[in-house]
């Protein structure tokens, strides 16, 4: 990847004249050696087995722990109550973000996006975009690339793993990397790209990552959702004109800083936040007399 | 790093390190066995060894072991699988000196009288760095064609094997070397640009001082 911050990205689109996407399609052409149409084909897999994933939802299913399965049949119910707050789209997002995350916890088959951990983010948005506003999966696929930019440019700034960096790291990337792909979808520009990043990155900014019992399950699975609905309300932000007042690549920049000056307990070890509460501890011990 | 090491790997989960990342721990070294594997004894290392088992790690290696992907359905019922195709398994908890935190040490023996003795890791995202190969210290991902030959430790070995593969045309893109000891046992890996055909493996075989020629294709995460 030549890009190591979303300014030079915005930089060449104006200098160039073309789009976000084409700005990080032209440098993955370059990177794996592959046509646009190669990429994009291989890009539309990941997006296939998402929507499969998604299909494929085991509501019966129990993860190890036993505390994680069944939840995203309950808001799916709750969806057709019709009582709700939130509206369809909303509803929807957070349903197949539960779906993910639970498919994950209970060894199904996901995309890690950009972890498995945070798996459940993007597709849940993007699912929810198909089925509410009747995108294309080629737009939708397009919009990926333009996550997968944010993504890679995290990744090489900060860090895109909740060991190294706390969950900010993980699914503020992962929701982060969904704003950028909803603005994109929009067709809105690459400052509004930027400004969708840096929003949600400031509203997850010290997120630690505290898994009970070290398992990708609790808050794993409801962070997802929490996350992709930070993603929409500041894709929604900047695409009402709303800027970040601090530049994008410096609240990537600040996000390194926190997660470097972060405690090791709250980088996955389970020593730390909900994996040391009461509740949280006595998981881990009966998990592990089983 | 391009955008596919962001999107992706497609595995099962429900962790890239500890499920998708020990998949292939076991997939690479049942490449390496070059055998249909019989008998495993496994050992698990650090955060392996500390949350492996509601992770899925033992599963997960066993399934790599069986020949599966990080993307297989069937991760979840490789014990099933591994006791219908009669391969016996161990699992352990041990302490490595300084080894990352998720690593496994397998020891596996194959239907043909091979045995290989792996220490490999999970170092985040699926991907993983095989550390040692029959107790000698290796650094290589199989993320590339690598081409990993045993032999004494003499002169001219090297050049043997780099002679064969220039005569085919076959682009050497990193090389390692590493011995037991000075005149002992050694270890070159050698990762290529190009396939290695069939026929280099076996020419390579039957040199003087070669003692075991092993092939593994890249595999992407």
């Amino acid at each position: 990847m030549a890009y190591n911050s979303i300014s030079e990205i915005i930089e060449i689109c104006k200098e160039d004249g073309i789009s976000f996407y084409e700005a990080v399609m032209r440098d993955t052409c370059k990177d794996t050696g592959h046509s646009e149409e190669e990429n994009m084909t291989r890009m539309s897999e990941m997006w296939r087995v998402m929507c499969e994933a998604s299909v494929g939802y085991d509501a019966d299913l129990k993860s190890r722990s036993g505390l994680v399965g069944g939840s995203g049949r309950q808001m799916e119910a709750y969806m057709k109550s019709g009582g709700s707050y939130c509206g369809e789209f909303i509803l929807t997002v957070m349903a197949e973000a539960l779906k993910m995350g639970e498919s994950n916890a209970c060894m199904k088959r996901i995309v890690a996006a950009p972890t498995a951990g945070s798996c459940g983010v993007m597709p849940s948005v993007y699912i929810a975009v198909k089925k509410n506003h009747g995108f294309s999966d080629e737009a939708i696929v397009k919009s990926m690339f333009v996550a997968a930019g944010v993504g890679q440019v995290i990744a090489a700034r900060a860090f895109i793993a909740g060991a190294t960096g706390g969950c900010q790291a993980e699914i503020g990337t992962a929701a982060a990397m969904t704003a950028a792909g909803l603005v994109a979808l929009k067709d809105g520009t690459p400052e509004q790209i930027a400004n969708a990043v840096a929003m949600t990155l400031k509203g997850m900014l010290g997120l630690v990552c505290d898994p009970v019992a070290g398992l990708v399950e609790v808050p794993c699975v409801k962070r997802n959702v929490t996350g992709a609905a930070n993603a929409v309300v500041c894709a929604e932000m900047a695409l009402a004109g709303i800027d970040s007042a601090i530049p994008v690549d410096q609240v990537i920049d600040a996000m390194r800083e926190v997660g470097d000056n972060m405690p090791s307990i709250y980088k996955e070890t389970a020593c730390g936040g909900c994996a040391n509460t009461p509740r949280g501890l006595e998981v881990a011990r009966m998990l592990e007399k089983s | 790093m391009n955008v596919f090491d962001i999107l992706g790997p497609v595995m099962v989960g429900p962790s890239s390190s500890h499920t998708a990342g020990a998949v292939r721990i076991g997939y690479v070294t049942r490449v390496m066995l070059a055998e249909e594997p019989v008998r495993a004894e496994i050992c698990l290392h650090g955060s392996f060894a500390a949350t492996g088992k509601g992770h899925g790690t033992d599963t997960a290696i066993i399934a790599g072991l069986l020949g599966m992907k990080p993307s297989d359905m069937n991760v979840p019922r490789s014990f099933e699988i591994a006791r219908e195709k009669g391969l016996d398994f161990h699992f352990e908890n041990m302490v490595v000196k300084d080894a990352h935190p998720n690593t496994a040490v397998i020891n596996v023996e194959g239907d043909g009288g091979r045995s290989i003795r792996i220490q490999a890791s999970s170092i985040g995202g699926g991907r993983i760095m095989v550390n040692r190969i029959d107790g000698i210290e290796v650094n290589f991902t199989g993320e590339s064609n690598t081409l990993i030959v045993h032999n004494t430790d003499m002169p001219g070995n090297v050049s043997r094997i780099t002679s064969l593969l220039a005569e085919k045309k076959i682009n050497i893109a990193t090389m390692q070397l590493y011995r037991h000891e000075k005149g002992g046992f050694a270890v070159m890996i050698l990762e290529t640009d190009q396939d290695v055909p069939q026929e280099i493996i076996e020419e390579a075989q039957v040199l003087e001082g070669i003692i075991k020629v092993t092939y593994l294709q890249a595999v992407e995460v």
